[in-house]
């Protein structure tokens, strides 16, 4: 196989339909970007979990020493061991509770570590200033109800959170975003697709002179169809690339600067380049194979080899 | 170098078969006319050869090779060996002649420097020698076929299929293309030719095989085209 003949006959190919050429390269850069798009959504939802949020459904936070000064809720002081045994008496003896864990307020803060470790607000928290907590999970968790009427208010007890109210909502947005971006993503694939079946249709017409006379003078099969594939694949590649840039610009408006989420959520972890970055063989590896497996089926049936 | 046993070929959605149970053998080395006239199963009987088709009953050898059995991707291997000429010439209108006869090698991976020497060689076999740099538009229609004998001969086939190869051209013209298929002919090569055109075949008193409506009716040796003559 000569590659100098090759490439020069690609470069014919993709020249020749030049618009048709631009279609599919949009139409994979589009289908792509919404695909890895989907991706760092979910990657993005599960960074915002935490490390609770599977595993309990309410949580019961205690005052420290710093709540004491600063929350109404805990004007009567930091919480004694006395109030800590009661709630945990208490809360053995409630039906609705299926298991009951205690976090001290270390291991608040190695929880927290973990999900926020880089952020500037994570370097300036110490042990003490986190909240030591009681989680909770429920054999049913529509009852978040019975556990804050019994324990919201109490002495020590500084609030009680429906651990996944506050996020579900949330979620559920993100999560319709994500199917709808899939959805999308589908469609696309599909235009894709076809918009490149056709392109070698075209292609393969507008060539048939030289692939005849391929045929007859014992040109291999390989050797026939290999512009026709890479003509594709390079396309596809271009439309790869393109995808690639357009996450790394969207996470840097989005997240970074433009719309600069991370500084006005910034208690949400938002997530990093390495995120996005990990995506990128994955996207450039889709664009150069499903052009160029697209083509070579499209190949079967309007090229005789 | 070819041989048919009993070979019959009937097209999908055809009652009447192309060819009915034909069987002839062409020697090494052996100049042969194929006639008939047109929808008596020339065409079906080269593309057989050429494996376009196969065959529905029969079996067709071509270089000693059962063409039902070689695989699909052996058949490049097998064409290789095989040169082809058309009535239409089929010439790359974009290339120059030399570039013409050059992709012939340049798609079975022949090197550049294979190319460089035996593209030169082959054009001043049929006579185009100086002219490597035209274009097939400028020129005649007899230069055009030369450059398409050029193509197929490049690769020197051991067999050279010609399907009405002075079907487009003036008889003058037509004696030309004949002489060099002739002098092809002398170096071993087998040639097939197809033709309509009484006076060449009359000329030439080579072998000549008649098909008509699909069936083999004569098949002689230095024949003339028709049994009036």
């Amino acid at each position: 196989m000569r590659a100098q003949f090759v490439l020069s006959e690609i470069g014919v190919g993709l020249r020749r339909n030049l618009t048709m050429t631009f279609a599919v390269i949009v139409s994979v850069a589009l289908s792509l970007a919404l695909f890895g798009g989907s991706l760092l959504m979910s990657d993005q939802v599960n960074s915002m979990k935490g490390y609770w949020y599977d595993k309990v459904n309410v949580s019961i936070f205690l005052c420290n020493k710093s709540d004491a000064e600063s929350d109404p809720n805990c004007a009567k002081g930091a919480i004694t061991s006395e109030q800590r045994k009661q709630i945990q008496t208490d809360l053995d003896k409630m039906p609705v509770v299926d298991t009951i864990t205690h976090e001290t307020s270390d291991e608040a803060y190695k929880h927290y570590k973990e999900q926020f470790g880089d952020s500037p607000l994570a370097a300036s928290l110490t042990p003490d200033q986190m909240q030591e907590s009681f989680r909770i999970k429920l054999k049913d968790p529509e009852k978040y109800q019975v556990i804050a009427t019994a324990f919201d208010g109490r002495d020590g007890v500084q609030s009680v959170q429906d651990q996944k109210g506050i996020l579900d909502n949330l979620f559920e947005l993100l999560n319709g975003m994500n199917w709808a971006a899939r959805a999308v993503m589908a469609m696309m694939l599909v235009v894709a697709l076809m918009l490149i079946v056709n392109t070698v249709r075209v292609s393969a017409f507008s060539r048939r002179r030289e692939t005849g006379i391929m045929r007859l003078v014992g040109a291999s099969g390989f050797y026939i169809q290999a512009p026709f594939i890479m003509e594709a694949a390079v396309a596809g590649l271009i439309g790869g690339g393109v995808a690639c840039a357009f996450l790394l610009i969207a996470r840097y408006f989005i997240i970074d600067h433009g719309l600069a989420l991370s500084e006005k959520l910034n208690l949400i972890n938002f997530i990093g380049w390495d995120a996005v970055l990990t995506k990128l063989p994955l996207i450039l590896a889709t664009s150069l194979l499903m052009p160029a497996l697209a083509a070579f089926f499209a190949l079967r049936k309007y090229l005789k080899v | 170098m070819i041989r048919f046993d009993n070979v019959s070929k009937v097209y999908a959605k055809q009652t009447h078969p192309a060819l009915r149970d034909v069987s002839l053998e062409v020697e090494r080395g052996e100049f042969v006319f194929l006639v008939g006239s047109s929808g008596s199963g020339k065409s079906t009987f080269l593309r057989l050869i050429l494996r376009e088709e196969r065959a529905s009953q029969g079996q067709v050898h071509v270089l000693g090779k059962d063409l039902a059995r070689i695989s699909n991707w052996k058949v490049p291997q097998m064409r290789r060996q095989l040169g082809t000429v058309f009535q239409d010439f089929r010439l790359l209108p974009n290339k120059t002649v030399a570039e013409n006869v050059a992709f012939a090698q340049e798609v079975i991976g022949k090197s550049k420097g294979e190319i460089r020497k035996s593209v030169p060689q082959v054009l001043d076999l049929v006579g185009l020698g100086g002219k490597e740099d035209r274009m097939p538009g400028e020129l005649s229609g007899g230069e055009q076929q030369r450059v398409a004998i050029a193509r197929a001969f490049v690769n020197r086939p051991k067999l050279l299929i010609a399907d009405e190869p002075t079907g487009n051209l003036d008889p003058q013209t037509s004696v030309g293309i004949m002489k060099l298929l002739d002098r092809i002919n002398r170096t071993g090569t087998t040639v097939v030719m197809a033709t309509h055109d009484q006076n060449i075949v009359d000329q030439m008193r080579k072998r000549v095989i008649e098909l008509e409506k699909g069936r083999l009716v004569r098949d002689q040796a230095r024949g003339v085209y028709g049994y009036q003559h």
